[in-house]
């Protein structure tokens, strides 16, 4: 079977297209870069996401402090993983890196707070 | 006051620049940031995959500020925040209000500018129907969600597909609202490819082609759009018009250099970037004023707004330093498939980089470089897209230093 892929992984955008049979695959052409091979393998298998949201930040100078999940996630697990971020809130100061849900769901990520917010 | 360098603009350029003149030994200098914080639009653009090139990591743009905030802070440069540049002059005299010191007047020996750009709004397409709430630029929206709390709407329609358009598809979708389609007037998206696949077909938001909005429906709030496909001179054709209800609609279509500062201080712009003329030092057409990032021309990634800016700020060191540049005597010409190049106009004695874009996407183009019959550079690529700004590195070994550049797509 023949699939073309958009890697997701930097800005040049790659359009691959693969040839496997069963998510074995047998050739990928159309990869800038060897990360495209193991995005192709992943994709066609297991495909995985990052997600970026904010939760609330009590007493703090910003009402929202912005997070991200520190490896990407199934695809089918973003909104799972979504709603169990909108669970949380910090109180002011939060740092960049602050771990705010240690392996989300299980999942081997961790959702980390990238801006810092004083208390204000 | 008197200050060896002034940069209007605490962003990514700005704060690079920065950083920048101070390694290159200009200890007199300071940032105007309009703002209270320093980051620019990077505070509001939540989403990973900044600073791939720079730092070899996918990084949030909050994360992509603070590692330049942390080194200004740490290198002592004096910034200003909540200052507004009000004028410059041709003679680099600028006037500023600030909260904290009131009104501020500077003379400096160089102006970088890095004001950075702002969104093309609905006045601007002229699209026909009430003026109901609800219709907003992606921009304004993410500025809402990210940062003030406040959520835009639950049934959604895009105009345009902007990076930041499709980056706030997902980012509605993700906060619990229908985003019902993307409608692009081209007949190919304006977003890179790798924000289609993971901002739109990831949750199944359509992108249809060749369509536009033609009307807007509401009285106080945003009830409804029509949309109907363009011919190929983007005239929206009879018989297509399809009402779509919804209560936001979101634009994405296009970025404009904000240079009104430019403007008052004489510095030319080019109609094709609406940014300024510069030559390889970044410097305007008004000696000592220079100017990089999105004020120069939109780029779409930080990472290279980052780069741009040292190079301004190497120059514009040089400048401080020794009061001259060399000269840049040799323009650069490109034909009708390019849509534009910076710098406009080179020494030919030093290496520089070329920014171009490209009108409309193509397969297997080849990019050639010449100078009168003699080839500079030529490189075969596979695709090009107007969403991607090419860079090439150009060594001053390659160059005549008595012939225009002229540049073209096959």
């Amino acid at each position: 079977m023949i699939r073309t892929i958009t890697c997701v992984l930097c800005p040049n955008s790659c359009e691959l297209t693969v040839t496997h049979e069963g998510g074995a695959i047998q050739s990928i052409v159309g990869n800038l870069c060897p990360k495209g091979t193991s995005y192709a393998a992943q994709e066609l298998t297991d495909p995985r996401r990052t997600i970026a949201t904010s939760i609330p930040i009590t007493g703090g100078e910003l009402p929202l402090a912005s997070v991200r999940v520190t490896a990407p996630i199934p695809k089918d697990r973003i909104m799972d993983v979504m709603a169990e971020i909108n669970r949380h809130t910090r109180p002011a100061p939060v740092h960049i890196g602050d771990v705010v849900i240690e392996n989300v769901l299980g999942l081997n990520t961790d959702v980390i707070i990238t801006k810092d917010v004083a208390a204000g | 006051m008197k200050k060896q360098a002034v940069i209007v603009g605490g962003g990514p350029a700005g704060l690079a620049a920065a950083l920048r003149l101070r390694e290159k030994g200009i200890s007199d200098l300071v940032i105007l940031e309009r703002e209270h914080h320093l980051g620019g639009i990077l505070r509001q653009c939540i989403h990973d995959g900044f600073g791939l090139t720079r730092f070899g990591e996918s990084l949030s743009g909050p994360e992509y500020a603070q590692r330049f905030v942390e080194q200004v802070t740490a290198a002592g440069i004096p910034v200003i925040t909540d200052c507004t540049v009000l004028d410059i002059t041709r003679e680099r005299h600028i006037t500023a209000v600030s909260r904290t010191q009131g009104m501020l007047e500077l003379d400096a020996d160089a102006v970088l500018l890095a004001m950075g750009c702002r969104e093309r709004t609905r006045g601007a397409l002229a699209i026909p129907g009430q003026r109901p709430a609800g219709v907003i630029t992606a921009g304004v929206a993410q500025n809402y969600i990210n940062l003030q709390n406040i959520m835009v709407g639950n049934e959604v329609v895009i105009l345009g597909s902007g990076d930041i358009g499709l980056i706030m598809a997902r980012r509605l979708t993700l906060e619990g609202a229908k985003v019902l389609g993307v409608y692009e007037v081209q007949p190919y998206a304006s977003g890179l490819p790798r924000n289609i696949e993971q901002c739109l077909n990831d949750y199944g938001i359509p992108l249809h082609l060749s369509h536009t909005v033609v009307d807007i429906l509401g009285e106080e709030r945003l009830t409804g759009v029509v949309v109907a496909q363009v011919d190929e001179r983007f005239r929206p054709l009879p018989g297509t018009e399809q009402t779509i209800p919804c209560d936001t609609l979101i634009l994405s279509v296009g970025l404009i250099p904000e240079n009104e500062l430019s403007l008052a201080a004489q510095v030319e712009l080019d109609p094709r970037t609406r940014g300024a003329w510069v030559d390889e030092h970044g410097q305007t057409t008004v000696p000592g004023i220079f100017s990089a990032g999105n004020v120069l021309h939109v780029h779409d990634l930080v990472d290279f707004v980052s780069l741009e800016a040292e190079k301004m700020a190497d120059s514009a060191a040089e400048y401080i330093t020794t009061g001259t540049l060399p000269p840049c005597p040799l323009s650069v010409r490109s034909d009708g498939e390019v849509g534009h190049v910076v710098p406009q106009k080179i020494s030919g004695s030093r290496d520089f980089t070329l920014s171009l874009r490209v009108k409309r996407p193509r397969t297997n183009a080849r990019l050639l470089i010449r100078q009168g019959d003699r080839m500079v550079l030529q490189r075969q690529m596979r695709k090009v897209l107007p969403a991607e700004m090419i860079q090439l590195p150009i060594k001053a070994s390659q160059l005549l230093p008595q012939s225009d550049l002229e540049v073209c797509i096959q």
